[in-house]
């Protein structure tokens, strides 16, 4: 492989980066990029992690939450059944309260997206943009060998195809993290651009791609920004942490970075990139030191499901008693909300 | 409603107990004192706390001899073990009682609750701990063999960190088995009065620490006093040079911590975002009531104008406000007087010809409030380059060379503290030896650690406080007395 190998001209890098688009400027921009001071870096997380959110601010925090959740099963045991129940779930969080939002979408392998869509029914949003409170939920099915990347570019791209095909409204597809961390940027890059034009629907539309960092295989907080901005330049209109599989997951400095990068992004072209946290994140409290997070780097315009999403299976049963808590005034417990 | 207004989180007072008049703690009591009292109010809303005991000639010599009468007939013969778990349980109550010694550092002096917090009390037991530790071990602090203590310490603190600057005055004083008086601040008694309340729960002997309260003038009585050993003083230079005159020749021995104008010093290889951290840190932090704020900001030329965007959206961010509510990153300013003098500098830096620049914020109507301000365009003759102003007012200045960062940095009738950031390790260390500062923050900004040293070069003082060194102000040697 030479370096001076072209990469795939994807509309953003051209334009950012000029013509002629090989391996080497592409290397060479985002090896550029600022560096990160780690210890800094976790202090503003450890301290926007302080902000005491309380009363009206966490009652419209809770349901944000909630309306930002990409209510997620990836398990290999998954049967059509635990996802119709998810789809329910999704639909109706809780049971006892009418007026709880729904979450934004529900997350499964590829191969159960048939099963959400025709559970969804009329709510399914099918390509539509969604706002908080109109009820309607997506799709997103992992693809591209999710959790490890480890197989051909075709079958990747097959896997695609076919969750877009059976409805999928957005793909979550993973890096390959080996080829990153040995230095081949471009082939990351072609990769990324590849599943882009596998999520073009038949009628010309794309299904939403989400790229799949994995930081916890990164290591390093400058690779996270690098791969972040290579996720960007190539076409990903959300970038994710990670796939829940590896640990650890996500961490509020890494979901910080990636929102930088995402905000230096809008300040470079004016574009809207989405961040997606997932894995680890269970408890209220934690989730509201995410959208502080977001409030106070990118702006609360962020805090839209088109922007910003909670990648979390049992997150949701802790925002809904931490509700009931608000609005009874007392604290319930694990039996007052469903499992699934 | 907008996510980002924040409902009020306010702390609660209700965790302070306070007496409506306080006296002077001398020999272990609250005692009245021979002057007109005085109130302390909370430069947030301008209301009352407590009434304060004025200290006179005849209660600082009252204070003096207590503290004799202690460092001879009890602290002196302790052995430093002894010393050490006073300290020990000094640090331990300090803990105890650290929401309510927060609460009241924030409601006398108008720093934010977060800070009072997170960092001055946590800081405050630190260094308690950490000189309890040094009590039974003055041997190995490097101050000469068979280390000795002075005898009465006269200690005179800011208002900045009240609580503080106390500690750091206390406790080396305390672990080298020196006995102490103490006058805090006029405008901020009210955390070291609490502290007195703590040394009678931790059963400290009598007059081992006394605390005036007062103003000027029973800060000038007290380092004059004839009876007393060691000055330490922090505080404005020209209190520190009246106080090196007035106690030259009496062999007193004598530290000052006094001002500073330090250059935060930004090359164009930082990591950038945690630059523009430091910066907001550097010069907000406190509201820019720090001795070593970075108050001039020098940016490397060719990225000037992206950290100057980049700093300014960020302090968009900033919340001013009720210093007890614990969303608030930026307080009161302490004083009236403060206020005006930020003022006034501010004024000359515009007509001098500066930029000047706040983000949009509303202020409270009541209590004393100066807007976060950043000036551009600024030169290094333009007085707000040269004056300390003690407030949150940054000033940016561009440089092209390292070398002319390094000539504009040691530009400054002061010393006091630097800041360097780069990504380069090499560059940093050659830049920080060639900066003539007693601390320099690598990659960081206004970090404290009892363990490490902290004091000036030129008009920032002499002396140096924490760590080892800070033992040194207070102890003194067989050798060293044989060279006399």
């Amino acid at each position: 492989m030479t370096i001076e190998r072209a990469v795939s001209p994807a509309q953003r890098a051209v334009e950012v980066l000029g013509g002629d688009l090989t391996e080497a400027t592409l290397k060479r921009y985002l090896d550029g990029l600022p560096g990160v001071d780690a210890v800094g870096l976790e202090q503003r997380a450890a301290s926007l992690g302080t902000r005491s959110i309380k009363t009206t601010s966490k009652a419209w925090a809770l349901d944000r939450i909630i309306g930002l959740i990409d209510l997620t099963t990836l398990e290999g045991a998954d049967t059509p059944g635990k996802v119709r129940s998810l789809v329910a779930k999704a639909l109706v969080p809780d049971a006892g309260d009418p007026a709880t939002p729904r979450v934004a979408a529900v997350c499964v392998y590829g191969d159960m997206v048939p099963y959400a869509v025709e559970a969804l029914g009329d709510a399914h949003a099918a390509g539509r943009v969604t706002e908080p409170g109109d009820g309607l939920i997506n799709v997103a099915a992992v693809a591209t060998a999710f959790p490890s990347g480890r197989a051909a570019l075709p079958v990747k791209l097959a896997d695609t195809a076919d969750a877009v095909a059976a409805g999928a409204d957005e793909i979550d597809m993973v890096i390959d993290r080996g080829a990153f961390l040995s230095g081949r940027f471009g082939h990351v890059f072609d990769e990324i651009v590849a599943v882009k034009e596998a999520c073009r629907r038949a009628d010309g539309s794309f299904a939403h791609l989400k790229v799949i960092l994995e930081t916890g295989e990164l290591n390093t907080y400058d690779n996270v920004r690098r791969a972040s901005w290579l996720a960007i330049l190539a076409g990903g209109d959300f970038i994710k942490t990670s796939t829940g599989k590896v640990a650890p997951a996500a961490t509020l400095p890494v979901t910080l970075l990636m929102l930088e990068a995402v905000r230096d992004w809008h300040r470079l072209t004016g574009e809207n990139i989405g961040v997606k946290p997932a894995g680890g994140i269970r408890s209220s409290k934690d989730a509201i030191k995410y959208l502080v997070t977001v409030a106070e780097t990118v702006g609360e315009e962020w805090l839209q499901p088109h922007l910003f999403r909670f990648g979390a299976s049992s997150l949701l049963n802790d925002v809904l008693l931490q509700r009931q808590k608000l609005s009874s005034g007392h604290y319930s417990g694990a039996d007052y909300v469903t499992i699934d | 409603m907008s996510f980002l207004e924040y409902a009020p989180a306010p702390e609660s007072t209700a965790i302070l107990d306070l007496k409506p008049e306080y006296g002077l703690f001398i020999d272990g009591e609250f005692t009245p004192a021979a002057g007109e009292s005085f109130l302390t109010i909370s430069p947030a809303t301008e209301k009352p706390i407590a009434r304060i005991a004025n200290a006179t000639d005849v209660d600082v010599d009252r204070a003096v001899a207590a503290a004799r009468k202690a460092y001879d007939k009890t602290w002196s013969r302790l052995s430093g073990r002894d010393r050490g778990k006073y300290l020990f349980r000094i640090a331990r109550l300090v803990q105890e009682r650290a929401r309510e010694l927060a609460v009241a550092e924030s409601l006398d002096n108008g720093k934010p609750i977060k800070e009072s917090r997170d960092v001055d009390v946590p800081l405050v037991a630190a260094w308690f701990f950490y000189y309890a530790g040094w009590a039974d071990k003055l041997e190995y602090a490097g101050a000469g063999s068979n280390p000795r203590a002075l005898g009465v310490a006269a200690q005179v603190i800011p208002w900045n960190f009240p609580l503080l600057m106390l500690a750091w005055k206390i406790a080396p004083a305390l672990a080298a088995g020196n006995t102490v008086v103490l006058k805090p601040a006029e405008t901020t008694p009210l955390t070291a009065l609490l502290f007195a309340e703590i040394l009678q729960q931790a059963d400290l002997p009598a007059g081992v620490v006394n605390i005036v309260t007062g103003a000027g003038d029973t800060g000038r009585a007290l380092v004059n006093h004839p009876d007393v050993n060691k000055v330490a003083f922090t505080g404005s230079t020209a209190v520190g040079r009246e106080i090196a005159r007035s106690t030259a020749g009496t062999g007193k021995k004598l530290t000052l911590e006094l001002g500073g104008k330090a250059a935060n010093i930004v090359f164009d290889d930082a990591p950038i975002d945690q630059a523009v951290e430091g910066i907001v840190n550097g010069i907000f932090f406190n509201q820019g009531h720090v001795c070593c704020a970075g108050s001039r900001l020098l940016v490397q030329e060719s990225i000037h104008d992206e950290v100057v965007e980049r700093l300014k959206s960020r302090l968009e961010t900033l919340r001013v406000g009720d210093p007890l509510d614990k969303n608030t990153d930026v307080g009161a300013i302490n004083s009236a007087e403060q206020l005006a003098r930020i003022r006034e500098l501010s004024e000359i830096g515009e007509a001098e010809g500066a930029e000047r620049w706040s983000p949009a914020c509303e202020l409270p109507e009541n209590g004393f409030w100066f807007a976060p301000t950043i000036f551009t365009n600024v030169s290094t003759s333009h007085r707000i380059a040269r004056e300390e102003i003690f407030g949150p007012v940054l000033s940016v200045l561009s440089f092209r060379t390292p070398a002319e960062a390094i000539a504009k940095a040691n530009n400054t009738p002061y010393g006091l503290s630097a800041g360097i950031w780069s990504e380069k390790g090499s560059r940093i260390l050659a830049v920080a030896d060639k900066l003539r500062a007693g601390v320099i923050w690598a990659n960081t900004f206004n970090r404290f650690d009892p363990a490490s040293p902290f004091g000036g070069y030129k008009e920032s003082g002499y002396g140096r406080e924490g760590g080892r060194h800070g033992l040194a102000a207070y102890l003194t040697s067989t050798a060293k007395e044989g060279q006399r």
